[in-house]
């Protein structure tokens, strides 16, 4: 059955139906919908919900429910994420599995609660100290933020690892109707590394501290060689109009949604638009924006942010073909005309002005 | 022959990183033998802090849990709210506990979680090489106070208990000190009264437990004990501050 909720509303819903019974949270706009939900939620299945007094405290409750083993999850936007850091960080050090859903909005600094992009760097390249991962999903609707959510609770679990949802406020607020399609999750069996009291069996200890001299590289051996393998399995993409795309455009979440619109009015043009929109933003889908950097012209990076993706994009694509970016930041949304005119700028000249500029015009 | 001492079968043997003289060592000890006595060896999880304490894990032969800095109250909301039957106890410092994690303490405290809280005051940060703690006296000398905390510049000593008791979510709250083996079997009966508090969800306790660091007091073990009696109880009065019963 269909429902209409808000993607805020969709993650909370996903992570009860993925079994999710610990949620801690500190309200932040543009993410206030989900903790008012679980606050309702939560009570209904016999779950836990705890209005915690800071990030700090709720992301360090997450800490302590994923080492007893329960799932658990909890949700904030940019500045609170930025507040859990450090214990994101120690979570990924005592590989500790949990859902941290962040609908960002704009910064830096208290910035606005507009929907924002700005929080790649701190999502993907580490965010804490210590040379760490965490799984980053990127929805671009409703529905998808509802099975990411839900499939963020396996990933998490599969590889002991935080992942992390990250949204910004048009997806949080938008609403779409939406279908919880999987299987509605109770009384999972328990993990075999949580701390449920040393009954009949060793204690167990969950820590990320390795104070003897050489214990803690042949631990972060052991972390890189489980990011390899995350690599290795975990990407996630789609891939629209690409085959014989001359420009390809790369974007996630909002922006995709609106390169998508350029995308559909590009059958206008004279050649050939496409659209790779990463949805794991780490596993970045690299190899696959490698391989399509050898086919097409140029590359487009499309963003609500001064250019942050774009590093990888262009990491990836190691000067095979142009990769040029448009973005808005502080709550700006970039519009299809926009991208549109963009295009023309970096199309060759001959080809772009007949077929375009006349197009861009069009108000 | 019968051992009328022996190690607790929770303790375990192992060389000790604590310095000589030190009160970690005792409490920790205490605690195991409170899980043997109990006989909860299988129903407790404890936290242990980021201070001179990390390692109580190496100790304590339970399932055991670390916490960043000043985190163990919401660390052990979140191990307690799974298992809502087991023994949960967090073992925190003075700077892990009343500088950078007391909105998690007052909070859980608020909630009046039920869970026993082990709070050892040595005035000092033991691990960082002896800075300033919150709890340090007034005039006491650190690396950070090197003329002696001076409250105009530097604020005065907090009292833990005090301010913890006024909340209406805390239930066992008191101080005590291992000065003595009159002492110490003083702590053991404090620590015990907070498992008997979680055990019948009578809510928060906790058992402030002033406690010696010679090596950054510049003291000897025996001046440190002297000290704690007639320095430290004169700003942290020993007693039970609130009680359930
Ligand atoms: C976020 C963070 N800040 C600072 C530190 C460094 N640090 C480790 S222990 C400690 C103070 C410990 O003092 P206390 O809690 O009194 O424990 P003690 O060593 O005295 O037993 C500090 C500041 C840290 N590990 N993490
Ligand atoms: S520094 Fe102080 S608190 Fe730390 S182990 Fe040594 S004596 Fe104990
Ligand atoms: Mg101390």
């Amino acid at each position: 059955m269909k429902q209409l909720l808000t993607g805020n509303e969709a993650a909370a819903e996903a992570a009860i139906y993925a079994g999710c019974r610990y949620y801690y949270g500190y309200p932040i706009t543009p993410q206030n919908e989900l903790i008012n939900y679980m606050s309702v939620r939560m009570p209904q299945v016999k779950g836990t919900f705890i209005q915690a007094e800071s990030e700090i405290a709720a992301i360090n409750m997450v800490y302590g429910s994923a080492a007893a083993g329960g799932r658990t999850m909890t949700s904030s936007s940019s500045p609170g994420i930025s507040l859990k850091q450090e214990g994101i960080s120690y979570l990924a050090g005592s590989e500790l599995p949990c859902v941290i859903v962040n609908i960002q909005r704009g910064g830096p600094g208290l910035g606005d609660i507009s929907a924002s992009q700005a929080d790649y760097f701190q999502s993907v390249k580490g965010g804490g100290h210590g040379d760490y991962r965490v799984i980053v999903l990127a929805p671009s609707s409703v529905q998808e933020m509802a099975d990411l959510v839900y499939d963020a609770f396996d990933l998490a679990d599969k590889y002991r690892n935080p992942v992390l949802i990250l949204g910004d406020a048009q997806i949080g607020q938008l609403m779409e109707p939406v279908e919880f399609k999987k299987e509605f999750r109770e009384n999972l069996p328990q993990k075999e590394w949580a701390l449920t009291g040393a009954k009949n069996r060793n204690r167990k200890i969950i820590k990320s501290f390795y104070p003897v001299k050489g214990e803690l590289e042949v631990f972060n051996a052991k972390l890189q060689n489980k990011y390899k393998e995350i690599e290795k399995n975990e990407v996630r993409y789609e891939a629209v109009n690409i085959h014989k795309a001359d420009v390809i455009l790369v974007a996630y979440g909002t922006s995709a949604r609106i390169c998508k619109e350029v995308v559909r009015k590009s059958h206008q043009f004279k050649f050939r638009i496409g659209l790779i929109r990463p949805i794991s933003l780490w596993p970045f889908p690299s190899e696959f924006i490698r391989e399509m950097s050898e086919r097409a012209r140029c590359m487009l990076t499309v963003e609500m942010s001064a250019g942050q993706m774009l590093e990888d994009v262009r990491l990836a694509v190691e000067g095979r073909c142009p990769v040029h970016f448009y973005g808005r930041t502080g709550g700006g949304v970039p519009t299809s005309l926009e991208i549109i005119k963009k295009i023309v700028e970096i199309m060759p000249k001959n080809r772009a002005a007949k077929t375009l500029l006349q197009f861009a015009e069009v108000k | 022959m019968q051992a009328i001492c022996e190690k607790p079968e929770s303790f375990i043997d192992t060389p000790t990183h604590f310095c000589p003289g030190c009160g970690h060592g005792i409490v920790l000890r205490l605690i195991a033998e409170i899980i043997d006595a109990w006989g909860i060896r299988d129903k407790t999880i404890g936290l242990a802090p980021v201070g001179c304490s990390v390692l109580a894990y190496n100790y304590l032969d339970i399932d055991m849990c670390e916490a960043a800095h000043g985190r163990p109250p919401a660390v052990a909301t979140g191990i307690k709210r799974v298992h809502p039957d087991h023994f949960v106890f967090a073992y925190q410092g003075d700077g892990d506990l009343a500088a950078i994690g007391m909105a998690e303490i007052i909070h859980a405290a608020n909630r009046g979680e039920h869970i026993t809280f082990i709070f050892v005051n040595n005035a000092i940060y033991g691990m960082t090489n002896g800075q300033m703690a919150p709890t340090t006296l007034v005039g006491q000398k650190s690396a950070t106070t090197l003329s002696g905390r001076n409250p105009s510049n530097d604020g005065y000593p907090i009292r833990v208990c005090e301010l913890l008791s006024v909340l209406e979510g805390s239930s066992y709250i008191e101080r005590v000190s291992i000065s003595s083996p009159e002492n110490i079997r003083k702590t053991k009966k404090a620590i015990e009264k907070g498992f008997k508090t979680q055990k019948e969800k009578r809510g928060f306790s906790l058992i402030e437990i002033l406690s010696p660091c010679p090596i950054y007091w510049r003291m000897d073990a025996i001046e440190s004990m002297k000290y704690i009696d007639e320095k430290m109880t004169r700003t942290f009065p020993l007693g039970i501050i609130k009680d359930w019963e």
